[in-house]
């Protein structure tokens, strides 16, 4: 059977597959509305946890944290479950489709045929629409790609049950209520206060603190870890921000496209304004990146240490252009 | 220094994506300061850091490849680091207790492990068990 659903490509898998169930059960939202109304935009420095050998940083809220918010804030009821037996899983999985609803599951990208061999890591917090089974082959809908593609029983059966960090056991979600209408200006009020408090948290290790606290570790590592090293953590910064998904500049410029969808939609001009400051914030954090790249570039064991001071100055800019920012934000809402 | 990312000037630079004819979308205003969406091929600055990312690994690869082979370490920190694990990521798949995954690195160890146990591994790295034991990698 096949779902007649129609595949949209979108910058992250999460707002991805929110906005395309959205849209197929009729409420068209853009990807930047679901990231803005589920206060997806967050800047993480996390301790004691290395991944790659690197240290991590997230630009992002955790997974799965994106559409629960959107959920609740817009009022529609999502069922989700988990599993431990890969038959049952199926299972479920099939029955929807019988009933012809199309679903989201969360997988694992390192088994994943059709991403490139480079991208595939022990990423577990991916997310995909299926929408129907053809001759033993599932439809998939994986939001980050141009078009759909499919993955057979094995295969899809490997990602859903991929172990290690955010495990995902089969995770299979789907909206199950919706109200006769979205409760859009609510619901964009609640997401933009969140993330305004986020972004401003008195937390050492969030939002603009946390981008201190990297600017001030990237001053470090050359002494502490070694060029070599410090490099290798440089990079691993740079691909978080810049990362597939990402849209660009750490999930900046996808904000600042929120801001101007809503203040068209709230006649706000004051969202208009900093829709454009967020671009500019954007391209100071694409900014940073070159530069740091700069420093990895040829994986050498010279490089002066005044270049990291370089590159932590303009991060230290950028928390500082960014608590301003959402102490206005704030305001204007 | 760009003035807000213009949608003509979203990175359409030479990257891994390439070989796989794939391509990502990145936000973008057009001429007129509106948002809108751009397919991009690549872009520079992390295509560099990923690559980086992958010598460190080949490196880390080739490292254990050479233990397996002088006997310092058994087969299986080679085929962890080839699958790009670590060890609680090969742990979660073959449902060990790391500790116990760590000390099956020591050849003598690994050498007097049961079919059973073995099978576990070789399943998680798509082997067979004689593929598993060799040591001349």
């Amino acid at each position: 059977m096949e779902i007649d659903f129609k595949h949209k490509q979108a910058a992250h898998c999460e707002n991805g597959v929110v906005a395309n169930l959205m849209t197929y059960n009729g409420f068209t939202v853009s990807e930047p509305m679901v990231f803005g109304i589920g206060s997806g935009l967050l800047f993480t420095y996390i301790p004691f946890l290395k991944v790659n050998y690197a240290p991590v940083v997230s630009y992002r809220a955790m997974p799965g944290i994106i559409f629960t918010r959107f959920a609740t804030r817009v009022g529609i009821k999502i069922k989700r479950e988990k599993f431990r037996n890969p038959q049952t899983a199926k299972a479920r999985l099939d029955e929807n489709l019988k009933r012809n609803n199309p679903v989201g599951l969360q997988v694992g990208v390192y088994n994943l045929p059709y991403f490139p061999d480079e991208y595939r890591f022990h990423f577990n917090a991916h997310n995909m629409v299926v929408y129907g089974k053809k001759e033993g082959t599932y439809l998939i809908s994986d939001p980050v790609m141009e078009t759909v593609t499919s993955l057979t029983e094995k295969e899809l059966e490997k990602v859903r049950f991929a172990k290690g960090a955010f495990a995902p056991k089969g995770h299979i979600y789907y909206p199950t209520a919706f109200p006769e209408k979205l409760q859009l200006e609510k619901a964009i009020i609640k997401g933009i206060r969140h993330t305004c408090r986020d972004m401003l948290a008195p937390v050492p290790i969030v939002g603009v603190k946390g981008i201190r606290k990297i600017a001030k570790l990237i001053r470090k590592w050359p002494k502490a870890k070694g060029i070599k090293i410090a490099n290798h953590y440089l990079g691993q910064i740079v691909r978080m921000q810049e990362e597939i998904g990402t849209g660009g500049g750490g999930f900046r410029y996808i904000y600042a496209a929120f801001l101007q969808e809503v203040g068209k939609l709230l006649a706000n001009d004051r969202l208009l304004e900093l829709s454009k400051e967020m671009t500019l914030i954007g391209d100071q954090w694409r900014d940073f990146a070159v530069e740091a790249s700069r420093i990895y570039k040829n994986r050498s064991n010279n490089v002066a240490v005044d270049q990291y001071d370089h590159v932590a100055t303009l991060l230290e800019d950028i928390a500082n252009k960014e608590e301003v920012f959402f102490k206005k934000l704030k305001k204007a809402i | 220094m760009t003035q807000g990312m213009k949608k003509n000037e979203v990175p359409q630079d030479k990257s891994n994506l390439e070989s796989a004819n794939f391509k990502e979308l990145c936000y973008a205003v057009d001429e007129n300061g509106e948002y809108t969406t751009e397919l991009s091929t690549g872009w520079s600055p992390k295509t560099i850091a990923l690559n980086n990312a992958i010598e460190a690994l080949n490196e880390r690869i080739a490292a254990s490849k050479q233990r397996v082979r002088e006997l310092k370490a058994s087969p299986l920190e080679y085929y962890m680091e080839l699958h790009k694990m670590d060890l609680p990521i090969l742990a979660s798949y073959v449902g060990i207790w790391k500790w116990r995954v760590k000390r099956h690195f020591r050849p003598a160890v690994f050498n007097n492990l049961n079919n059973k146990t073995l099978q576990k591994y070789a399943d998680v790295f798509e082997v067979t068990i004689e593929e598993l034991k060799r040591t001349d990698l």
